[in-house]
């Protein structure tokens, strides 16, 4: 790995000098208090706003991208189930890349900026939303099929009217987790020229009013997102909520 | 032959027709195994009646079951329904036709009362209007209040899923409805009265039915003929419940339906169903030389005395019978009493209980119809088993007295 790296030393210099500590005179905005100011957070927050639409970007696009991409994988293998265990494997491999070698390998190939970053975010999506979707629809209790197909229903049938809903649970709690990890995630993306709110953290990170008013917006921005996962799985599952008369 | 007959049309749902069954040397053999699974399987079920496939685990009774609607397919012979081989249609369309219902129930947890029982509707293309009617009807037909349409399966109690399981499978009125061990997870007391409701449903839709069983008092039960499967998939018999257990072709048959059979067939007949004795019925009051006539005609010796609505009292004692008149004076009390509606192993039952080993008999109103006794008892069970009406003819009767 690293002799494969060994080329790009001088792009990662580069990357290093466009990004790290590019507004250092900032930290004497805020002498006191150990460089955290609640009052210099306010007064700044708008410089936030583009990033964090940056973020957003980021993060819902790689996982709508990955979701349709995940459970088309789910689907083939559970129609052939010899992929199964192929899928999961690449997968899981894409998860175990370090995402400044991803993006470094991707320099290359995409060249730097939102795309590069969409590729890499939407391949850690997989193995969240894949493994999950696989699990759901395993998971389906085998009479539920036979009596399914034993009533006339076709393949194709038993799978979206059956198999499906009754993995949606499972599914969608798969895209939750995907979620907030997308969003830490796309705090790299700078790496690849994404901006980003990790760019912001990344320009100075030694005034922590800055880091930290990037991060909580970060964290603020998965729970958002996760909500949304949540409202959306809510609606689509009525009967998880059915409670005995 | 006749294959598809017009059944009863009264009743609420009632459907139009059932379809017979045929068996003709089915078989099913798994590669890789030497025995087969299901051996040259012929048997046939009349339209409208209930056939119960019985016997001990791996005697090929589901995958018989099975090869019904194709779930598996045969390896050699055929299965007719109405006539038509079953390899004539493709398989999904073949099992819209034929109702499905399984021991797990499976009510798909994610749809409504009402969108489980239109899941053969839905599929045949029914418009929403006349799948939500025919909902409600069948879940009036069921014994379910029609506020369950709208709740999902995990709102019911298990006894009230089967029967959803059961509308659900009569959506479409299919001529024929196969049926795995329906009955099988529900408790003993639930399956009981489950049991009972299915067979009054059965004396109005009058469908004809495959149903696998292990337990041998339930198909004694439920079957107007059964089919007992010995290992390797072979037929040991196919008879009648009272054949059965009058007649077992060999000792496999014998031992499976276990040696209890004599026991096991008073559960088949009802008090009305057998000959009783005669009683002599007196009323305080009357005559003694009546009534020495009346015992003279009596098969047994005992005056019995009963009320003006002749309603039982008690057995008169010889003190009562002295003077000129009947004086109200008991030997004993009547006790126990037995209704024509039992059947004849709770009578029999009710007999051991006592010291008299007889009783009178009433009908609905109370009033004394005959006495029941041991000996009656032991008389019944040497009729001949052509004369045991089977359990959907025994619904019928109740059906129609109600």
């Amino acid at each position: 790995m690293i002799a494969a790296l060994a080329p790009h030393a001088p792009a990662l210099a580069q990357l290093g000098g466009d990004f790290f500590g590019n507004r250092k005179n900032a930290v004497n905005r805020c002498p006191g208090n150990n460089g955290l100011c609640p009052g210099w957070i306010v007064d700044n927050i708008n410089q936030y706003f583009t990033p964090l639409w940056e973020h957003v970007l980021l993060s819902v696009v790689p996982l709508v991208i990955g979701f349709v991409l995940a459970t088309t994988l789910a689907l083939l293998a559970h129609r052939y189930r010899f992929l199964g265990p192929v899928f999961l494997a690449f997968v899981s491999a894409l998860f175990t890349v370090p995402s400044i070698a991803f993006y470094l390998i991707l320099l290359n190939v995409t060249g730097r900026g939102y795309a590069t970053a969409v590729v890499v975010l939407t391949a850690y999506t997989q193995v969240l939303i894949y493994r999950n979707v696989q699990t759901g629809l395993r998971e389906v209790p085998s009479e539920m099929v036979d009596v399914a197909e034993g009533m006339g229903l076709t393949r194709r049938q038993i799978l979206f009217r059956v198999e499906l809903p009754m993995a949606l649970p499972t599914i969608f709690a798969g895209l939750r987790i995907a979620a907030s990890s997308t969003v830490g995630i796309a705090g790299f993306a700078f790496f690849a020229g994404a901006g980003g709110l990790g760019q912001e953290i990344f320009a100075d990170p030694t005034f922590r009013g800055n880091v930290v008013a990037a991060s909580v917006l970060m964290i603020l921005l998965a729970t958002v997102l996760e909500l949304i996962v949540l409202a959306v799985q809510r609606a689509f599952t009525p009967w998880e909520r059915a409670v005995r008369a | 032959m006749s294959t598809t007959n017009a059944a009863h049309t009264e009743g609420s749902s009632a459907s139009a027709v059932a379809a017979s069954l045929e068996f003709v040397a089915a078989s099913k053999r798994y590669p890789g195994q030497d025995k087969p699974a299901v051996e040259a399987l012929s048997l046939e079920v009349p339209a409208g009646e209930i056939c119960v496939f019985v016997g001990p685990s791996g005697c090929g009774k589901t995958t018989a079951m099975r090869m019904v609607n194709r779930m598996i397919d045969m390896s050699d012979g055929d299965i007719l329904v109405g006539g038509k081989s079953v390899r004539d249609r493709p398989p999904a369309q073949l099992r819209r036709e034929i109702g499905y219902v399984i021991q797990q129930i499976g009510l798909f947890p994610h749809r409504t009362i009402w969108e489980n029982i239109a899941t053969v509707p839905s599929l045949l293309g029914w418009e929403k209007k006349r799948m939500r009617e025919r909902s409600d009807e069948l879940l009036e037909l069921v014994g379910l209040p029609a506020d369950f349409s709208d709740r999902y399966p995990a709102q019911l109690s298990g006894g009230q899923r089967q029967r959803v399981g059961v509308a659900r499978a009569l959506a479409a009125d299919p001529p024929l409805m196969l049926m795995d061990e329906p009955f099988g997870a529900i408790d003993p007391i639930n399956r009981e009265r489950l049991q009972n409701e299915f067979l009054r449903l059965q004396a109005d839709i009058r469908k004809t039915i495959v149903f696998v069983t292990h337990d041998i008092d339930e198909a004694i039960k439920m079957g107007d003929k059964i089919a007992i499967l010995k290992e390797g998939g072979k037929l040991a018999q196919y008879a009648s419940p009272a054949e059965l257990l009058m007649y077992p072709a060999e000792p496999f048959v014998e031992d499976f339906v276990g040696s209890d059979r004599a026991l096991k067939r008073l559960a088949l007949q009802r008090v009305r169903d057998i000959d009783l004795w005669k009683a002599a019925t007196v009323r305080a009051g009357e005559s003694t030389a009546e009534v020495r006539a009346k015992l003279a005609d009596a098969d047994i010796a005992i005056p019995l005395l009963v009320d003006d609505q002749g309603r039982p009292k008690g057995w008169l004692s010889e003190r009562g019978m002295q003077g000129e008149r009947v004086r109200e004076e008991l030997r004993s009390p009547a006790d126990p009493i037995v209704e024509l509606d039992d059947i004849l192993r709770d009578a029999l039952s009710d007999l051991l209980g006592s010291d008299t080993r007889y009783g009178p008999v009433v009908d609905a109103n109370g009033a004394v119809a005959g006495v029941l006794s041991m000996e009656v008892l032991s008389h019944a069970l040497s009729v001949p088993a052509e004369h045991i009406p089977t359990p959907s003819e025994l619904a019928a009767v109740e059906a129609d007295a109600s």
